[in-house]
């Protein structure tokens, strides 16, 4: 007798993104399996100097956090703007996507995404400059984030 | 705007075998859904034109999709309360013109009433009663029919050895659909609903009500008396009685239909008998009504409905379903709530802030978690940036000034929520406003929310921060810099126990040495408490631990992972320090001495520790309560690391039975292998499991289960279980093992 109604309650904050690691070892589906029952979460736009006990206290609200890597510039080997926060249950990265992904912290909107699980060398970043790879190419002034793009920078 | 899933859009390649949707019912009655659930959304018609048009499309589907359109429509009957009167309008219209399909329909709904209180989904049941019973308004059901079952509801509190809060429900079924149907089934049947309302009046008035208290957010009745919910439901229905039945909130569709509904023949409802009390049925729990605010608070526009009006009631069960049904979707969520119809007439933004600090602060727990709560008020406040801001700092106000009588539990869920807001608002807020607090006693209610908001505003952010948002005059109230404290610093006296050692034991972690070495260099700390040579060295040795770990804590200091990986590393030295009862608190005595300035970080520690084995939550539970932590008994972390235990405790008690439970199982199934041993019992035994399991992700140890032995003779079962479990091991992750152990002393 019970049907779900599924066109009336959606929960899209937890829905996957259309990103998909491009050096992700295993096909798209064996990548979007992970994402689907992943308790580990990217975090991004993160300030340079929020620190790990901060994220701890914020992504507590959802639940026991199991650990947490933050992001580090490949050369510098200091943080770089993300992290990725790992929980003991899928249910609590759940709430952590429905009430934290889009919200404040250090006083910047971050971004969380589902994340495979994290394997060493995930927490560098990527760009040619050793940090992330959106730091290479953008044009605005930030900052929390060493400044102006490194592109900017260069020229 | 699509509602197809994310699935479906990128299913191309993603899945091996994609399924192919060429079934067009599938589609047809899919459509059906949305075009239900959707009746009068995003139109420009009028909603009576749309319910008009929908009940047309649907009587002409019901030849081919009647079981679907049933179903469909019991369910939102079900999920969606909030939209009531639209859908029993809809079923109006269409008994109207199918009157069999109106009989059915209310069979389906009988049908899924007693599944649903089968279940113990009585919320759900609930609303199916309130849907039923406003089908009488749509001339639908016959008013006699559910008298009727209205007087079997009410007959429950005539049953005998049965919890209170059975008939409660059936009582609270009864007056919370009279809003709805009141007027219609006193017009019909007065002798009778007069009698049933008697009843009520004499159940509510000899039912016990201790549990008020507990429940209670506040203890003070001014400004508002925190009421037990029937009894505020009962007085809202008697001031609805006294205004013969005049309901003006409820938005009714149906009567602009009454011309076509009362041409329609009504269906009497079957009688209906409440399920008898079994012993797992598991009623509501009673609550208390929330209300912080009164016509008084809103200064403009319309005026709040009184807390005894039955429009107050009305909004304030909207709103919570609207949440209950949205709580996921925080943009959604607060969409539907800033879009009640009827909001241009009552102060919408006021009964919002009420009913979501009523479920944040309910007790014991709120319905959903805490930070759902935090992000709706942002949406809420994103939506309406010039006037909602305004009203959650008039209610932010006014907690602050009744904090003397409110309920511990309900100030910390503020401190969290009210921290966790201004660090999405850059930290702004009035201080200033709040100098009163500055000439109290610290420990009084009002600069300790002030401290306790600070400390977690910084834990958000970082000290410097808190020191800038902050008024001068507030700095006694700040929290201490978050540093850590090493006694064996540059500054530590020469004299100091241990010193020289320190420096030893740091060179040796610095230079990467095993945990057998640290051990070996580690025997020549001096125990203080033993005067004669113990060979082993193992006994408890505070010093050691305190050489040791301040050192090591000290070099990992950097962050909460440096800590992390300190302590992983040194697990087997920590094990071995702290092997004793004594040990173990004395590593959360050290661990706190050095981090005392940093809760968060003793909190986080705690629970690595605890993780990891090297102490246990009895340890911790003792080190809380011991006379050195006294003077922060009071603090708000030290209760959050306690809670924390005890949850940690409670969800492995939980595994553990779980995991107790099944083995149960499977060995019933295997009688023929069990081993049985009798023993004739003389003295008082007792006889311990201990169940030591190894998981693939951490090593727990399992409280032992303790089984008191009577006097007599008695039957031990005593389950070899390794045996038993060799054949169904799981190998690649657990491992069972069971000790068999005879203990004189109690556990305690």
């Amino acid at each position: 007798m019970s049907i779900k109604l599924n066109a009336l309650f959606s929960d899209s904050y937890v829905d996957i993104s259309q990103y998909r690691d491009q050096h992700f070892k295993g096909n798209r589906y064996e990548q979007e399996k992970l994402l689907k029952q992943s308790c580990t979460l990217y975090v991004g736009n993160l300030s340079f100097y929020t620190t790990e006990e901060q994220v701890h206290e914020l992504f507590s609200k959802s639940g026991d956090v199991k650990r947490i890597i933050i992001g580090l510039d490949k050369v510098k080997k200091t943080a770089c703007g993300f992290c990725f926060v790992e929980y003991y249950t899928r249910a609590d990265a759940e709430n952590a996507m429905r009430f934290i992904n889009g919200t404040r912290l250090d006083d910047r909107i971050i971004r969380t995404d589902w994340d495979a699980g994290f394997k060493e060398g995930r927490q560098f970043g990527r760009g040619k400059s050793g940090g992330q790879v959106r730091d290479e190419y953008r044009q605005d002034y930030d900052p929390a984030r060493g400044g102006y793009g490194k592109l900017v920078q260069k020229s | 705007m699509s509602r197809r899933r994310h699935s479906d859009e990128s299913d191309a390649g993603s899945q091996p075998h994609k399924r192919r949707r060429t079934s067009e019912p599938i589609e047809i009655e899919d459509r059906l859904e949305s075009l239900i659930c959707r009746v009068g959304e995003k139109s420009t018609s009028s909603l009576e034109s749309n319910l008009e048009g929908l009940a047309g499309v649907l009587e002409a589907d019901l030849p081919n999709y009647k079981s679907k359109i049933l179903r469909i429509l019991c369910a939102v009957a079900r999920i969606l309360p909030e939209k009531l009167t639209v859908y029993t309008t809809l079923v109006g219209l269409l008994n109207a013109r199918n009157y069999n399909f109106g009989g059915e329909f209310v069979e389906a709904m009988i049908r899924q009433l007693k599944e649903t209180l089968k279940s113990n989904l009585y919320s759900e049941a609930l609303y199916l009663v309130r849907f039923l019973s406003d089908l009488v308004n749509c001339h639908v059901i016959a008013a006699p029919s559910m008298v009727a079952m209205f007087e079997n509801f009410v007959s429950v509190t005539q049953e005998e050895d049965i919890p209170q809060v059975r008939s409660d429900w059936y009582v609270y079924a009864v007056l919370s659909s009279l809003p709805w149907v009141g007027k219609e089934l006193y017009e019909k049947k007065d002798v009778e609903m007069d009698r049933l309302l008697n009843q009520i009046e004499g159940y509510l008035k000899r039912r016990q009500k201790t549990h008020v208290p507990m429940l209670q957010v506040w203890t003070a009745e001014k400004p508002h008396p925190q009421e037990e919910y029937l009894d505020c439901l009962w007085a809202q229905v008697q001031k609805l009685k006294k205004d013969r039945w005049q309901e003006r909130h409820i938005l009714r569709p149906y009567i602009a239909f009454d011309s076509v509904l009362c041409e329609a023949l009504q269906h009497n409802l079957p009688p209906f008998t409440p399920p008898a009390h079994s012993d797992d049925a598991v009623y509501p729990m009673p609550h208390v009504v929330f209300r912080m605010f009164d016509y008084t608070d809103a200064p403009e526009g319309p005026v709040m409905p009184g807390s005894h009006s039955v429009e107050r009631f009305v909004i304030e069960e909207n709103l919570h379903c609207i949440i209950k049904s949205h709580w996921r979707e925080r943009k959604t969520c607060a969409a539907q709530l800033l879009s009640y119809p009827g909001k241009n007439k009552i102060p919408l933004n006021y009964h919002i802030v009420e009913v979501i600090f009523g479920e944040l602060f309910q007790l014991p727990g709120p319905p959903h978690i805490d930070v759902m709560y935090t992000a709706l008020l942002i949406e809420l406040c994103k939506l309406q940036p010039g006037s909602l801001p305004q009203v959650l700092a008039q209610a932010t106000e006014m907690m602050y000034m009744r904090l003397d009588t409110m309920n511990t539990t309900c100030i910390d869920r503020l401190i969290n929520w009210f921290s966790h807001h201004l660090s999405n608002f850059q930290f702004r807020w009035s201080w200033d406003d709040w100098a009163d607090c500055l000439t109290q006693d610290i420990e009084k209610p009002k600069p300790k929310f002030v401290k306790e908001v600070l400390e977690k505003c910084m834990r958000l952010s970082y000290h410097q921060r808190i020191v800038d948002i902050v008024p001068p005059s507030f700095t006694a109230l700040i929290p201490a810099n978050p540093v850590c404290s090493y006694k064996y610093g540059d500054e530590a006296d020469s004299s100091l126990p241990g010193l020289a050692m320190t420096t030893t034991v740091g060179n040796a972690i610095k230079n990467r040495a095993s945990n057998e070495e640290i051990l070996i260099v580690l025997k020549d700390v001096p125990n203080p408490n033993q005067d004669d040579d113990d060979d082993e060295g193992d006994g408890f040795n505070p010093l050691k631990i305190e050489v040791f770990l301040q050192t090591l804590l000290h070099l990992a200091a950097k962050s909460s992972s440096h800590s992390f990986s300190a302590l992983a590393k040194f697990h087997e030295v920590l094990k071995t320090l702290t092997d004793s009862d004594e040990g173990k608190l004395h590593i959360l005595r050290v661990l706190y001495e050095f981090w005392r300035n940093h809760p968060q970080m003793i909190s986080v520690l705690v629970d690595k520790l605890i993780r990891t084995q090297i102490v246990d939550c009895a340890a911790v539970a003792n080190w809380i309560f011991s006379p050195e932590m006294a003077h922060d008994f009071t603090r708000f972390y030290v209760w959050e690391i306690l809670h924390s235990t005890i949850r940690k405790m409670n969800k492995h008690v939980q595994k553990i039975q779980k995991e107790l439970d099944e083995a149960k199982v499977k060995l019933e199934k295997q009688q023929n292998k069990k081993q049985l041993v009798r023993i004739d019992q003389t003295d008082n035994w007792r006889f311990g499991f201990w169940l030591v399991t190894m998981s693939s992700h951490s090593i727990e140890l399992v409280p032992e289960t303790t089984y008191a032995v009577e006097e007599g003779l008695l039957h031990f079962f005593i389950f070899f279980i390794f045996y038993f479990f060799k054949s169904y091991l799981d190998s690649q992750t657990l491992q069972k093992l069971l000790l068999f152990r005879r203990k004189q002393s109690s556990y305690a």
